[in-house]
This record gives C-alpha cells, sequence and structure tokens, in this order.
C-alpha cells in the first residue's frame, strides 16, 4: 500500500517533469523555456524526494523546530506560512530598498535583469502577495479555526495552497526579472502563471469555507467574514482582470481580453480593490482577531463591525476609477469613483475606531506591551491612509497628487504603517505560541523594531509629501509671462535630496526587520533573553515582610 | 456562547452582545453618533455631486450634470485662458522678422521667456539643461560667444529651422575629412602641437605650421581664426567644442566627428522658433546681424541668394 502510493507519486511527478521539459523545447520564448525549467526542476526535485527515502520536509523541520507533538488545531501550514512570510518580507524589503537607491543614483540600474523597470514589481509582488499574502495565509488558517473551534477541513489541501502559492511567487518574481510581463499593475503575472493562482485560490477559498461549515459556534466571528470576502472577492478580481488569450500555448505572451480604456478601467478596477479585498478587507480580519486577543478585551462594537464591514464592501468596488481621474475614462465614471471613495472614508474608519477603542480599559498596555504599541500604530496609519486616500481622489487635489511621488507616499504610509505594522504584531503573537515557548527571546528588541519601523515610516512619509508636492507644483509652474518654468529632468533634479531620504526611511525600517528576524530566530531556537521587564511594577523591599512581631499576630 | 443574564463590562460599563469565541468577546456599543452623522453627511454630499455633475450612466449616455461641466471642456477652457494670456505676443511675433526682436526690448524679453520654456523641452537633451552643452560629446555650449554657424539672430534662427548636416539642406553642412594615415607620428605630434599653440596652450614650432598652413588653414583659416560658412570651430580661443587635450585633438584630426541637429522646422511652429532664436542669443554671445551679414558677404556671396530663397515660408 506504502510502496503503492509512493509509486503512483512518483509517476504523477515524473509526468508532470516530462511535460515540463517538452514545454521547454518547444517553447516560442526564452522566458516561457525558463519558467517550464523551473517547473521541471520542482517536479524532479519531488520525484526524488518520492522515490527516495529522503525526506527533505522532515529536515526543513528539524532546521526550523517545528514542534512534532500532535496538537489540538492544524498549525503546520500556519508554521511554514509564519516562516515564509518573512522569507518574503526580507526580499521585498531588500528589492524596495535597492530601487529607492536606484532612484537617487542611477548607476545601479543593473541591465537587464535588475534595472528598475523589473525590480519595481519585484518589490510591489513581493511585499503585497508573498509577504502580504503568506501573512493572510497564516493567520486565516490560525484564526478560522480557533473562531471556529475546529480543525482545518481539507488539511492536504490547505498544504497544497501553502505550497502551490510558494510556486506562484517563485513563477512571478522569476517572470518578472526575466521580462515577462502583461504590464497590469499589480497583475504582472502572465496568463499561465495566473492560471495557476487561480487553482491555488480557488482551494483556499474551499479550504476556508469548509473549516466555517465545520464549525461548533453558532456564528461566524467577523474576522471571518472579513476573510472570506477577501478571497471571494480577490477571487473575482483576479479573474476579470487576467481574461487573456495567449499568443501560443508554449510562449509566455498573451493578449488581454479588454483594449483601450476599457483595459484601463478593468485593471484599475482591479487594482484598487487589490489594495480594498487584499491589503483592507484581509488584514481588518488580522485586526479583530489579534487586537482583542492581545489586549484581552472585548471588542468595542458589534454594531459598528456589522455596518463598517457591509458598507466597506459595498462601497469599495466602485471606486477605482479614481485612479483614471481626467483621462479618456468617462466623465461620469471618474464622477462616480470619486463619489463612491469620499463615501468610503466613514467605513473604512469603522475598523479603525473598532480596534482602537477596543484598548479601552486597557489602554496601559500600550505603555507596557509593544506589541500592542505595533497594533495601535498599525491602525493609526490605517486611519490616516484612510482619510488620505479619499482626499487624493477628490478631483483638485488629484490634479496635483496623480502621477507624483505623494501617491507612492499615501501606499506606503498604508503599506508600511497598517499592512506591516499589524503583519509583525500578529507574527509576534503568533510565533511563541505556534512553536509552544514560554514566550518571545525578547520584548525589549520588539520595542526598537517598532522604533525603527515608525522612524523609517516618518522619513518616507514626509519625503515623499514634500517630493510629491514639490514635482506637482513644479509640473505645473508658469513664468510671469505665460510659459512653463521646468523641464521634466528639473524636476527630477530637483527630487533627489527626498529620494535619498526615502531611502534612509527604507532603510530604518528593514533594520528594525532584522532585529525582528533574529528575535524570531532566536525564538524558535528556544532562547530567552536576559532583559529587564518593559515595566517597572512598584515594589517596596520594607513593606514586603510578615506583620512585625510587636503588633498582635493574627488568629 | 448565549448568556440570558445582561451581562457588564466593568471597565467601560456597557453591555456584552452575548456571544465569545476563543476567548473573544463583543460589546453592544452603539454606533459613535459623529461617525454615523459624518457618514450620512458624505453620502448626502455624493448625491449632491452626483446631480450637479456628469454621473449616472443611462442606456446610451449619462446624465450631464446641473453645472454643465465636463472634462474636456475645463481642458478646453483652461488651455484657451492660457492661450489668451500670450496670444499678443503670439501675433506680434509671428508679425515681427527677427533680426527686429532686438529694436523691441518687451517684446524680446516676452520671446525669450517663451524660448526659455521650449528650449527645455526641445533643446536640453543635447545642449543642457543650462545650455552649457557636452564637450564629451561634442554638443556646443550656447553660453559663450563662440559660434559655429554664426550668432547673429538671422544665423541662429536659420540653424534651428534647418539644424546642421541635415541630407537634403542646402547649408550647414560643412564636413572636415579623415587625416588617417596621412602624417607620421612624429609629423602628428608636431601638428597637434601647433594646433594648441594657436590658442597659447604650447610654443610654437615650424614643422607644425608647416603642416598646418598646407592641410588645416584653408578651413580654420591661418591664425586658427576657424570660418563660419563651413562651420570649421576657432582653434585661437580657450573654447573647445571636443576637449583641448593632445589625446582629443589627435583624435579629431584622424577621425573627425561631425555634429548633427534636426531641423526644428518640421516640427515646430515659426513663433515658436522664433522665441529659441531669442533665448539663445540671450544666453550671452548673442551678435548683432551686422557682423554676421558683413561675414557672409565677403566670404561666399552665392550664398545670400539661396539664404534669401530660404528666409521666409
Amino acid at each position: 500500500m506504502q510502496a503503492e502510493t509512493t509509486l503512483g507519486r512518483a509517476g504523477l511527478w515524473f509526468l508532470v517533469a516530462l511535460a515540463a521539459m517538452a514545454a521547454m523545447l518547444g517553447a516560442k520564448d526564452s522566458g516561457f523555456a525558463a519558467h517550464a525549467l523551473i517547473v521541471a526542476i520542482i517536479a524532479f526535485g519531488l520525484l526524488i524526494v518520492s522515490v527516495a527515502r529522503f525526506d527533505p520536509a522532515a529536515s526543513l523541520s528539524g532546521f526550523f523546530k517545528i514542534p512534532q507533538e500532535a496538537t489540538r488545531y492544524d498549525d503546520d501550514p500556519v508554521r511554514w506560512a509564519v516562516l515564509a512570510t518573512l522569507f518574503w518580507g526580507l526580499a521585498g524589503f531588500l528589492a524596495g530598498l535597492f530601487i529607492a537607491l536606484q532612484l537617487v543614483f542611477p548607476e545601479l540600474n543593473l541591465e537587464p535583469y535588475l534595472n528598475f523597470g523589473r525590480v519595481r514589481p519585484l518589490h510591489t509582488s513581493a511585499v503585497i502577495f508573498a509577504f502580504g499574502g503568506n501573512a493572510l495565509i497564516a493567520t486565516s488558517f490560525y484564526v478560522v479555526q480557533r473562531t471556529c473551534r475546529a480543525r482545518l477541513a481539507l488539511p492536504g489541501m490547505a498544504r497544497f495552497v501553502f505550497w502551490g502559492y510558494q510556486v506562484f511567487i517563485v513563477l512571478a518574481a522569476t517572470g518578472y526579472l526575466l521580462g515577462i510581463t502583461q504590464s497590469k499593475e499589480y497583475a504582472e503575472p502572465e496568463w499561465y502563471v495566473d492560471l495557476w493562482l487561480t487553482i491555488v485560490w480557488v482551494c483556499y477559498l474551499l479550504v476556508f469555507v469548509a473549516t466555517i461549515m465545520r464549525r461548533k459556534e453558532p456564528h461566524i466571528y467577523v474576522a471571518n467574514w472579513f476573510f472570506l470576502a477577501f478571497i471571494v472577492t480577490v477571487a473575482m478580481l483576479h479573474v476579470v482582470n487576467n481574461l487573456a488569450m495567449p499568443v501560443s500555448l508554449l510562449g509566455a505572451r498573451s493578449y488581454s481580453l479588454f483594449a483601450g480604456v476599457q483595459d484601463a478601467l478593468t485593471q484599475w478596477w482591479y487594482g484598487h480593490n487589490a489594495v480594498g479585498f487584499f491589503l483592507t478587507a484581509g488584514f481588518l480580519a488580522m485586526m479583530y482577531y489579534f487586537v482583542p486577543k492581545q489586549a484581552e478585551r472585548p471588542v468595542y462594537s458589534y454594531r459598528l463591525s456589522i455596518i463598517h464591514f457591509w458598507s466597506l464592501i459595498f462601497l469599495y468596488i466602485w471606486a477605482g476609477p479614481h485612479h483614471l481621474h481626467y483621462t479618456a475614462l468617462p466623465d461620469w465614471a471618474q464622477t462616480l469613483g470619486m463619489v463612491f471613495s469620499i463615501m468610503l472614508w466613514m467605513p473604512s474608519w469603522g475598523g479603525m475606531i473598532n480596534g482602537l477603542m477596543t484598548l479601552n480599559g486597557a489602554w496601559d498596555k500600550v505603555r507596557t506591551d509593544p506589541i500592542i504599541r505595533m497594533m495601535v500604530m498599525a491602525l493609526a496609519f490605517y486611519g490616516m491612509s484612510t482619510f488620505e486616500g479619499p482626499m487624493m481622489s477628490i478631483k483638485a487635489v488629484n490634479s496635483l497628487s496623480h502621477y507624483t511621488d505623494w501617491t507612492i507616499g499615501h501606499v506606503h504610509s498604508g503599506a508600511l504603517g497598517w499592512n506591516g505594522m499589524i503583519t509583525f504584531a500578529c507574527v509576534y503573537y503568533l510565533v511563541p505560541r505556534l512553536w509552544k515557548r514560554k514566550r518571545l527571546y525578547s520584548l525589549r528588541m520588539i520595542n526598537w523594531h517598532f522604533w525603527l519601523a515608525t522612524l523609517g515610516i516618518v522619513f518616507y512619509a514626509a519625503s515623499m509629501w514634500v517630493a510629491g508636492i514639490t514635482q506637482g507644483l513644479m509640473w505645473r509652474e508658469y513664468g510671469a509671462d505665460g510659459y512653463l518654468v521646468n523641464s521634466f529632468a528639473d524636476t527630477v533634479a530637483a527630487l533627489q535630496p527626498m529620494y535619498l531620504m526615502r531611502a534612509f526611511g527604507g532603510f530604518l525600517y528593514l533594520s528594525g526587520f532584522l532585529i525582528m528576524l533574529y528575535n524570531v530566530w532566536q525564538t524558535l531556537a528556544g532562547r530567552l533573553r536576559d532583559e529587564a521587564p518593559m515595566t517597572e511594577t512598584p515594589h517596596d523591599e520594607e513593606a514586603d515582610r510578615p506583620v512585625p512581631p510587636t503588633a498582635v499576630p493574627a488568629e | 456562547m448565549a448568556n440570558d443574564e445582561k451581562r457588564i463590562d466593568q471597565p467601560t460599563g456597557t453591555e456584552f452582545v452575548g456571544h465569545e469565541w476563543d476567548g473573544i468577546e463583543e460589546l453592544d456599543t452603539p454606533l459613535p453618533r459623529w461617525w454615523l452623522w459624518t457618514f450620512y453627511l458624505t453620502v448626502i454630499w455624493g448625491l449632491g455631486y452626483t446631480i450637479a455633475y456628469p454621473a449616472w450612466p443611462m442606456l446610451s449616455s449619462a446624465t450631464e450634470g446641473l453645472l454643465g461641466w465636463t472634462s474636456r471642456g475645463q481642458l478646453a477652457e483652461e488651455m484657451s485662458v492660457a492661450d489668451q494670456a500670450r496670444v499678443s505676443v503670439g501675433e506680434r511675433l509671428a508679425a515681427t522678422d527677427v533680426e527686429k526682436l532686438l529694436a523691441n526690448p518687451e517684446l524680446m524679453q516676452q520671446a525669450t521667456a517663451g524660448g526659455g520654456a521650449a528650449f527645455r523641452v526641445h533643446c536640453t537633451q543635447c545642449h543642457g539643461s543650462g545650455a552649457g552643452g557636452n564637450q564629451e560629446l561634442g554638443y556646443p555650449n550656447l553660453n559663450d560667444d563662440d559660434w559655429l554657424w554664426g550668432g547673429s539672430l538671422t544665423a541662429i534662427e536659420y540653424s534651428i529651422s534647418n539644424g546642421i548636416r541635415q541630407p537634403d539642406a542646402d547649408r550647414r553642412q560643412g564636413a572636415m575629412p579623415s587625416f588617417d594615415g596621412a602624417f607620421d607620428s612624429a609629423q602628428m605630434s608636431a601638428l597637434v602641437s601647433h594646433v594648441r599653440s594657436l590658442s597659447g596652450l604650447e610654443a610654437a614650432n615650424s614643422a607644425g605650421a608647416q603642416l598646418y598652413s598646407e592641410n588645416c588653414s584653408v578651413c580654420h583659416g591661418n591664425a586658427g581664426q576657424g570660418d563660419r560658412t563651413v562651420g570649421a570651430p576657432r582653434l585661437d580661443d580657450a573654447i573647445w567644442l571636443r576637449g583641448s587635450s593632445p589625446e582629443a585633438v589627435r583624435a579629431q584630426i584622424l577621425n573627425p566627428k561631425l555634429g548633427v541637429m534636426p531641423a526644428f522646422g518640421d516640427r515646430l511652429d515659426p513663433v515658436t522658433i522664433k522665441m529659441l532664436t531669442a533665448y539663445v542669443h540671450t544666453r550671452g554671445g548673442g551678435e548683432d546681424e551686422v557682423i554676421a551679414d558683413e561675414t557672409s558677404a565677403e566670404t561666399v556671396t552665392a550664398e545670400s541668394a539661396v539664404d534669401g530663397a530660404n528666409e521666409q515660408p
């Protein structure tokens, strides 16, 4: 029986490897051939693994000190996704710092594989989909089990979701460097990678929904509403925006179903809701579980969670056209995009209020608990960028801010402040629990991480505000005689100091993350740092004694 | 886990809803009033905005909005305001011959401002944002008074309109032959040394002077004063198109590089070219018409005829 399964599995991987090799030999372009080779290598590796007794999963588990005893909940995919979050986070932040430096020192553009045009989508996809996506997989699998009091349904499929998603990331990332792109922002991978992600994502939905259906609780917790909205909507966005006809089944190139302004609108309907459902709804789900847990307080308002959930879900999906103000997009669509963005302001803030006010009765923890401090900072940045977003969608503001670095600053105050900080906080919460450790290696290091990251964001956001507004004003500056004052190259030269400050901010953010990696690594190794506690509870040595003998003894 | 009794959360004094998941409970706090009213306000504002502006898609077109605003209309209006502000300048420039500009300081100043804007779009790629040129690539510096083809308003306008060394143009065609193999090593050194001596970089030498007068003086002049009719650079000043080092001079003699410039008459309107002319003329080395006319008159008379034919469209 065992032997037959092994043989069947080996045969399957052999067929996959063979098909991939055939695809490589028949490929119409070198990029597709390279991707087919990567798939063949993965399948060949898995073939060897299934035939030989060699068990890399076990040795990797040993390396990462993954607990082997049976657990009440199925936490293995969660642990792997936490590790992947940290790994891709490092890759994404390094790529970000690299392209930030490329803008200051153009000679860092190493042609052709490491030029700005190729590394930039590598950075955005690595941080959004690899770092953020793995954080969402980890937390959703962790939260859904606990709030349903049920083990993961379809455990084999859950593992496929994790590993399949990593294959997607590898194909996407190598594709960018090889120059394979369908030129849609945040949806750059070509048709075959999109198809693969669709399979993985449908499995993700199945695992999640099946687990909810096995729940032992009468109601579905609010975090799971948000996770479900995120998974379902991302599936829809991904499929529609990537509808395309491949030029050849053995080539990387494809043509989109949409053309011209329809293509632009579909793309920004997708792009804006990638922000709305991936980076907002999904991360609000994380907030709704981990903030009350860490604060040990009840959620502030059940009613607010219902109203802001449904208003957010309903309004977000219409806001995409504000990315296309003053373009060929018809005026009516631009108006609707702007109006829906303004109405989105309060529904977005509902999440911030519910998160922050959950700390009612536990505000002192901001002083004593660096994880809570991170969560509060994340919610503050969430609130700030969900105010800035509607403001920038107003046409008059947009005419100044659009195409400038202000947009980049806005995105990063959300990404670094909200998504990054809440992810760090959740990982700090998860690691000791998943690895069965008493506590993290060091709480004081979290504090260092917090301050480095916060300072980094301040440098980033402030320099990009100045850069964006400078850029916008220089572009539109007319002299006394009615002629434009600046050339495009003049504005680029004027921004260089701001770009340097931005890179410095990114460096600080990365340094904080490196401290986190060290801290997590030591926690995995089971070490505890000998350090002063974060708070000093008053203690009077003199009073710490039995009642003095002169007094009348009790009893 | 539902609980029949009403339970109150002590720190906030709020009732629990009664559900519990993995230890997380929820409070029955009402919606914050300021939140709710701000939300209503944005919705009401949104409805009002969609009535005022084009918004609701119908079967064949969308509602136009009470204000009658369109983004194309706004653009056209703003452009026409900007055009109106410049229209008198444009009209007066169109009616003014370029050589008469200096007589009208106000118009000259406005033309220079417009020329600066056009220069930043069309010229900085080669001549640099400060018009300082690039010695390594051989793009002339426009801030000095050393001109390859003439520095009067008419000469500059002609260069901009017709370009330099354009295949089908009649003028601005001068070329320097390659002297690769013409001199042995000693002769070459002597010649390079002589060329540099013309501007005082080295001491004069008779061997070099001999070679120079036989091979170079036809275009560059006996004393290295250059010749604008063929675009031969002056060699007797401290301004160098492609560098003054012995290596740079030697490279240019062996394998001369000849700069080209597109004919902007094909892509810009005459008013913009006049403005560019004014801008370049004010960079520091603008010359008066008289001098330019004298030079061209005394050198090549045949060219005057061609000049006349080409002058105005």
